[in-house]
């Protein structure tokens, strides 16, 4: 290969501006190689060349470093190691396991120039395959698969840019490096083993993109019901500090119906990762039984950690995430938080002394973004059974001050497809999940609602809607409120006001910390905003009637609805149960003979 | 490999020089700087080329000239002299002591920089710690090892709550191992003195290490001062198993002295001419809180910082609040009606509390009050703006009742003496209490069992007790 000659290109340390290291002598080296600078052999990328000259991003502490000390190219960009022991292991931003870092570096802290293995070397795997010698086969078609965990089975794919007939294919257990098949390309014989490394700034190629149709479902009501997903849709979530926006991305990761979760913890709080680490072992799927962690990869570079690390955790993310796609699974990712990357980029790029555009901003940082959230999608992948896999990418943002007028915002809602505005009044209020109802928007939600209302014969678009325009209502008549007192308000106005209230409360506010609250299925939150219209609907004719308004209000029926969220999924068949209640106690409450206005 | 002595300095600007002809320098390396007056100042280096070093200056460039000025690159970082016997004593912002007493026999020599912690490493905090505070303890409540900082403005009694937390939350631990880590950064003579005096009248300055810049110290020192303090933290959290409180003060102050380097070197500004790595630059320092896994020691990060004109969304709060673990924010509006403590509790906010609280670690209906008495006093705080525009006649029975327990929450539950230490049990069922002021169908926060269990008792009682209004 040609990159062979790249390798072992030597020069030596001209200049150091923290993570910015520049050298000489370095003619020959390709653009976004791996290097190792110093007699440490601190890990580093080249982001700039000029004739022999390049500049490096180091992704450790350069501290001591000192010029003149040697620099080496890898003659390999950077790249992630694909194969099976991914699942339930905690990265840092350049695919370093993190338990692995602890060992070798005997501490608690994280030392510099570690070199430690991102896939167990040692480790012996049962391999069964699927194909059968002479077999012709292309990129993506499945050699053999193995037992990743108890709820991912590894599918080891023929590398992309090979094909050819199967010359042998092994059974047994085997480690990672050893050969589990031989392929004859043109006469030529190649070794496959399990492992694959794969660039992790170009993207993995897919035979056909599709648009995204079926919703990926979280559990959470506000997302679901009133600004869904879809598979393979890109979403962000802005919000000012406080506003919940980690807790937002726990609960996606913990309950979305995605059968991998890539996290990555882009510069945010070590705590919380250790949280998720500490939690989802823990935690069991609502669907297999099994435990969260068994479907997840961690990747953390908390923002203490090297900065230009944290430029790449993103990419480290999206490859491996592609990576599981390509097996043919529904992969979320959940990045949080794209501005801490962004900084990264602007805090390099500063350094490089380049023009700044918005905010310090590089001017690239739209293309960037976009390419990110490019790589999200839903498509048939390579191989020549026609396998569906997709990526659904969803980031948060951190907008200074909560205001998203911001470049690192306005860029992610120009590519993004759902957009969860977090309101800090509502965070205020404890009203969380606090994304706010009437800014937040869904590109996807009418695709879905034909999905659904097939699954909930056809009443669900309506209920969504109806639901939705009683909370802009709500906003108007708040302001009259504001202005002039609730008692300007009629009867009905007042009776709409109770049940936005009721829509507010005891459906759109979540708590995550209730074991029971804290995921509600499809079913059940048809049923409960059912219940919460039906209520409506049917109160508003018993005030037609004449029925008091007080009285409506104070029925026992109401609480029941309110406590609707903290049945747990094997009793909600209770909430049909409420609609005899219902009518049964409005009528109580309405004047025998009353006249309907509508008649 | 001797020390490399230069008198090549080309260029002074601000906080920085630069010097020319230099040979094995490393990046980041402490430089020793000696004036022609015989008078010794430390640097460090920010930038290298093959032949020329860009220094900073500690304590600034006052009195260096090109001509006659010695640096001598001394090959090593800046570290700190560590030993248990730091406590109890008094340094300034460049680690010396300041007390008069003898110097520090280091048991060790650290890297005030410090190391990441491994994510992997970490133990997640989970002791919640009694700070004796209600609006802390009932409804922010804090847990060891988190960094919790306290946003204020000029003008209000910070300082006065970072000491009452720091006497009580210290207090309660008795038997086990803690200590307090001060550092000051930029703060006046008066204000430094009133925490070492409220430390010695408690008897707490055995217990405490103090790193001391004041407003008249150099500026450039504040950069390092709070790496000093939480170096010391960490040897005696990690390698002496205490629990340590590390206060923080000023924030501001930091940044500041952190903006005149950046300034100096002419780089892309961010915000308001805070640098752009202010956020990783802030994140190296409170990121240093924590616990680790099989380590007893704990370092708990209460910085204070005031915010100018009271703005959260300057960069300063707003980058800190999107690092720590939650803010306490204290407001003006309390504080003039005379309330002490003036935390706002409404934007406050810990992040950690769900772990520190419940079953087992304080009682089970903590998390469901907590949440209870937030709603009712966001929604009491709205009737009562909504009152102020249409007059008391505008509100319904309900809103009146929510609105009358917002201002009991303010009196009784905020209020609180400044050496009154209520016990979580104490903070919780005072919470109760005022809950009984508003109709048991609006507690919807709250899990029957617990409504049964706590709240319908008390409404039966309520007859035979004297009002809640004067209860303390």
């Amino acid at each position: 290969m040609a990159n062979e000659a790249k390798k072992g290109i030597q020069g030596s340390i001209e200049k150091i501006s923290g993570p910015l290291v520049i050298a000489k002598g370095m003619y020959g080296a390709n653009m976004y190689d791996v290097v190792r600078v110093g007699t440490m052999g601190l890990v580093g990328e080249i982001i700039e060349l000029r004739g022999d000259t390049v500049s490096i991003q180091t992704y450790e502490e350069t501290s001591g470093l000192m010029p003149g000390e040697p620099v080496t190219s890898t003659g390999e960009p950077l790249s992630v190691e694909l194969g099976p022991g991914i699942i339930e292991q905690f990265y840092d931003g350049i695919q370093r396991p993190l338990n692995l870092i602890e060992r070798a570096a005997d501490s608690h802290f994280i030392s510099r120039g570690i070199n430690v293995p991102a896939i167990d070397r040692t480790k012996k795997w049962d391999f069964t395959p699927r194909v059968a010698a002479g077999d012709r086969v292309v990129p993506g078609d499945i050699l053999g698969v193995v037992q990743e965990s108890v709820l991912v089975e590894h599918r080891i794919m023929v590398p992309v840019g090979m094909e050819g007939t199967v010359a042998e294919i092994r059974d047994g257990s085997f480690t990672v490096e050893e050969t589990v098949a031989v392929l004859e390309q043109d006469g030529v014989r190649h070794n496959v083993t399990m492992l694959q490394r794969w660039p992790v700034r170009k993207p993995r190629p897919v035979a056909k993109r599709l648009p995204p149709v079926t919703p990926l479902t979280t559990g959470q009501r506000v997302v679901d019901a009133f600004f869904p997903i879809a598979m393979g849709g890109t979403a962000c979530v802005p919000g000012p500090f406080g506003s919940g926006k980690t807790v937002i991305q726990h609960q996606l990761a913990k309950w979305a119906e995605a059968e991998i979760v890539v996290y990555v913890g882009c510069g945010e709080r070590g705590n919380e990762m250790t949280d998720v680490l500490l939690e989802f072992p823990e935690l069991e799927d609502p669907r297999s039984g099994q435990p969260l962690m068994k479907r997840t990869v961690l990747i953390a570079n908390t923002s203490n950690m090297p900065v230009a690390a944290r430029e790449a955790s993103i990419y480290t993310g999206i490859a491996m995430a592609e990576y599981y796609r390509d097996m043919g699974y529904s992969v979320a990712l959940m990045a949080d938080s794209t501005s801490r990357w962004a900084e990264a980029l602007r805090e390099m790029s500063g350094r490089l002394e380049e023009m700044p555009g918005e905010e310090g901003y590089p001017a690239y940082l739209g293309t960037r973004l976009a390419s990110f959230y490019e790589r999200a999608g839903r498509a048939v992948v390579l191989g020549s059974e026609g396998r569906e896999g997709s990526v659904t990418a969803i980031g948060a943002v951190s907008p200074p001050g909560g205001d998203i007028s911001e470049p690192v915002s306005q860029n992610t809602l120009r590519v993004t497809k759902v957009f969860w505005g977090l309101d800090a009044n509502l965070a205020y209020q404890r009203h969380f999940p606090a994304i706010n109802w009437l800014q937040s928007y869904s590109l996807y939600a009418d695709k879905l609602d034909e999905y659904w209302n097939t699954k909930f014969d056809n009443e669900w678009s309506a209920l969504r809607i109806e639901a939705m325009s009683l909370l802009e209502e709500e906003a108007n008549l708040q302001e009259v409120v504001r202005l002039v007192g609730v008692e300007a308000l009629s009867k009905e106005e007042r009776m709409v006001l109770a049940t936005t209230k009721s829509i507010r409360e005891d459906f759109l506010h979540q708590n995550a910390f209730h074991e029971v609250d804290t995921y509600a299925s499809m079913n059940k939150q048809f049923k409960m905003l059912r219940s919460i219209v039906q209520f409506h609907h049917l109160a508003m004719e018993a005030l037609r009637k004449g029925a008091p308004l007080k009285a409506l209000f104070d029925l026992h029926v109401r609480v029941e609805l309110a406590r609707m969220r903290y049945l747990d999924e094997d009793n909600i068949g209770k909430i049909d149960e409420f609609e005899e209640q219902m009518k049964r106690e409005i009528n109580e409450v309405t004047p025998v003979g009353g006249e309907s206005d509508a008649a | 490999m001797l020390p490399k002595e230069y008198r090549t300095i080309s260029e002074l600007s601000g906080p920085l020089l630069v010097v020319e002809r230099t040979k094995s320098v490393r990046y980041d390396e402490l430089v020793e700087i000696e004036l022609p007056s015989g008078e010794k100042r430390r640097g460090r280096v920010l930038e290298i080329s093959s032949d020329r070093a860009l220094v900073q200056v500690f304590e600034g460039t006052d009195g260096i000239d090109a001509k006659e000025t010695k640096l001598l690159f001394l090959g090593k970082v800046l570290t700190l002299p560590v030993s248990r016997d730091m406590l109890g004593r008094t340094f300034n912002g460049r680690g010396e002591p300041i007390d008069g007493g003898a110097p520090i026999l280091a048991e060790k020599k650290l890297d005030v920089n410090g190391m990441p912690m491994n994510p992997f490493s970490r133990d997640y905090p989970s002791d919640f710690i009694q700070t004796g505070i209600s609006t802390i303890d009932g409804m922010n409540p804090m847990v060891r090892g988190q960094k919790l900082p306290i946003f204020s403005g000029s003008g209000l009694p910070h300082n006065r709550m970072a000491a009452q937390i720091a006497r009580q939350a210290t207090v309660i631990s008795g038997h086990e191992d803690f200590a307090v880590v001060f550092a000051a950064m930029g703060i006046t003579f008066e204000e430094a003195s009133f925490f070492m005096e409220d430390f010695r009248k408690t008897g707490a300055i055995e217990r405490t290490v103090l790193f001391v810049n004041l407003a008249d110290d150099p500026a450039i020192e504040r950069i390092t001062t709070p790496r000093l303090a939480l170096t010391a933290a960490e040897y005696l959290a990690f390698e002496h198993d205490m629990h340590v409180v590390v206060i923080l003060t000023d924030l501001t102050n930091y940044c500041e002295a952190l903006r005149e380097v950046s300034a100096a070197r002419k780089e892309v500004p961010g915000r308001r001419g805070y640098p752009g790595y202010l956020y990783t630059d802030l994140a190296t320092m409170y990121e240093r809180a924590g616990r680790l896994k099989g380590k007893k020691g704990s370092i708990t990060q209460i910085p204070i910082l005031t915010m100018p004109e009271d703005d959260k969304t300057h960069p300063i709060p707003d980058l800190t609040g999107y690092i720590t673990e939650g803010q306490i924010i204290l407001s003006r509006a309390l504080h003039r009606k005379g309330i002490y403590p003036p935390v706002d509790v409404m934007p406050s906010l810990s992040r950690l509390k769900d772990k520190g609280i419940g079953k087992d670690k304080t009682r089970e209906d903590h998390a469901d009050l907590m949440n209870q008495l937030f709603a009712a006093y966001s929604r009491g705080k709205e009737a009562k703006e909504l009152a102020v525009i249409l007059g008391d006649g505008a509100l319904n029975d309900e809103d009146k009742a929510f609105a009358k327990f917002s201002e009991a929450f303010e009196d009784q539950y905020v209020r609180q003496g400044e050496y009154q230490n209520r016990t979580f049990q104490d903070t919780l069922e005072l919470g109760w209490d005022l809950l009984t002021m508003i109709p048991e169908k609006e507690l919807k926060r709250v899990r029957d069992a617990y409504i049964e269990k706590y709240f319908r008792p008390r409404l039966t009682k309520e007859a035979d007790r004297e009002p809640v209004a004067h209860r303390a």
